[in-house]
């Protein structure tokens, strides 16, 4: 007896009905976005999917024109779906287990924007790279 | 960590960016169960936090709470002690031993009086003067008084702690009791399960650290977050309770095409717990995705409820409606529920059956 003899039969995704209901409401929250330009953001862990389910909502968003990838205490993917303005967001920590799984509806996720705080050190660490380069202090 | 120092000034000590901290905030909203769009309000909470003491105190019990524990990913418990909380004492998990464990558990009660969480797992024997637990020669029963003293809030981790668990099962022959009969004086949270999902554990832990109190408590003293709901009402099988469509036995049609697991015995309607959407094993799935019912583990007494292959003999309350509109259609949803007489109910109730072969094939 072979693995095929046994009958396993994988439950259609959208047969269940969380699939729908997780797609009409990013239908609703993009609707939103283009309305006010309200931003939003659904915690795909807090949701009871199988594992078909997960699966189908990959395959129906699909993958858009970009995809960004966040080195930073683990990676992180991310990118747009082809449905523009719908991003799928995965953290990752250092041992490669998913830590936040998102759904985000914006013109870009907030995390890929360079905050101030790290624009500020890192304008210092370059004006210290170019008086080490030409050896006198450069002016703010 | 310096005890001054909060852990965005640590992280920023130690090269990680603001956007980082931002990713780290979002991991942890995803683990307090908050919405994701609060990760704003935990950084601007963390970059204020200190790092707490915490004592964790193991009474009867298994070690399972502590093996759960370990199995978090998100933190992960090295980030989570090193980072996060300044875990003083945990005789399983501690280099220390003897002499100088007890001394190091004296010395942070003492210096944090007042401040430190205590974290307890396992239920407190009070029969014979509690002689069925002791640790370095103490009954479980004066290390928790004397513990509990100090602390500023206290955790139960774990069914046993928070409610009994099975040291509390019948006949009970220690006499065990959970933390909250004994101490009434102290905000307690109730982490049950058995074990309990580590990312809730480490949830309600990262709450405390972040905001600086407890997070909101149902009627039984477990955080709404995660135990605001029953795994019935999040799980991925509940269309097909809502169609009528059951697997009868653990290997028939049903069971093939993943169909609810109500008439095997599955607890989850009366069960609160986050195992359907936190799920288990860094994600991996929770015990309905593969094949098997709930049993209840995060319900009081659930040892002493029956069988955990006998259906529930108390419907939920919207139960009726579905199974006569379910009837109507065929499906002969209400079967099980009426199967059980009134006198077997009782029998089930006041003591737990033993598993038979028929309970298996759900007879």
């Amino acid at each position: 007896m072979s693995l095929q003899d046994i009958h396993i039969r994988v439950a259609d995704a959208h047969t269940v009905g969380s699939l729908d209901a997780i797609l009409n409401e990013i239908a609703s929250r993009l609707h939103d976005f283009v309305d006010t330009g309200a931003t939003s953001l659904i915690d795909l862990k807090s949701l009871p999917f199988s594992a078909e389910e997960y699966e189908g909502l990959r395959a129906t968003l699909g993958r858009g024109e970009v995809t960004a990838r966040l080195d930073s205490i683990g990676d992180s993917e991310i990118y747009e779906t082809r449905f523009p303005g719908v991003w799928w967001v995965t953290h990752y920590n250092v041992e490669g287990d998913i830590v936040a799984d998102l759904i985000e509806i914006a013109s870009v996720p907030a995390i890929v924007h360079s905050q101030p705080e790290d624009i500020y050190v890192g304008l210092a660490r370059l004006r210290q790279t170019l008086t080490s380069v030409r050896g006198e202090p450069v002016e703010p | 960590m310096k005890e001054h120092e909060t852990l965005e000034q640590r992280l920023g000590e130690q090269g990680v960016s603001r956007r980082a901290f931002l990713k780290f905030c979002a991991a942890l909203a995803t683990m307090m169960a908050l919405p994701p769009s609060s990760a704003g309000a935990i950084a601007a909470a963390l970059s204020q936090a200190k790092r707490p003491s915490v004592i964790w105190l193991s009474f009867q019990e298994c070690t399972g709470c502590t093996e759960s524990l370990t199995r978090s990913h998100s933190p992960t418990l090295e980030s989570l002690i090193f980072d996060m909380i300044s875990l003083d004492y945990h005789h399983t998990l501690q280099a220390a031993s003897g002499h100088a464990a007890e001394q190091a558990r004296d010395e942070a009660m003492k210096a944090f009086y007042g401040k430190y969480l205590l974290l307890v797992d396992g239920s407190i024997p009070l029969k014979d003067g509690g002689v069925y637990s002791t640790i370095a020669g103490r009954t479980n029963l004066d290390m928790l008084e004397e513990a509990a003293k100090g602390a500023a809030a206290i955790v139960a981790v774990g069914s046993c702690a928070a409610f009994g668990g099975l040291p509390n099962a019948q006949p009970n022959p220690t006499g065990a009791v959970a933390v909250s009969d004994i101490v009434r004086d102290k905000p307690i949270v109730n982490i049950s399960g058995c074990p309990p999902i580590p990312s809730v554990i480490t949830g309600v832990l990262a709450h405390y650290l972040t905001f600086g109190e407890l997070p909101a408590l149902d009627e039984l003293g477990r955080p709404k977050a995660f135990y605001g709901e029953t795994i019935h009402d999040r799980c991925y099988r509940r269309p097909f309770y809502d169609q009528g469509k059951f697997a009868k036995t653990f290997d028939d049609e049903g069971a093939r095409n993943g169909w609810c697991l109500y008439e095997l015995g599955c607890k989850g309607p009366t069960t609160h717990n986050a195992c359907a959407t936190t799920k288990w094993n860094g994600g991996a799935g929770f015990p309905i995705e593969a094949g098997h019912g709930c049993i209840g583990c995060s319900e009081p007494k659930f040892w002493d409820a029956g069988s955990f292959y006998t259906p529930l003999s108390a419907p939920a309350a919207d139960v009726a409606a579905v199974a006569q509109v379910s009837m109507i259609a065929g499906a002969g949803a209400a079967v099980a529920m009426g199967a059980l007489d009134r006198a077997k109910k009782q029998k089930l109730q006041q003591s737990r059956e033993k598993l038979t072969v028929a309970d298996l094939k759900g007879d």
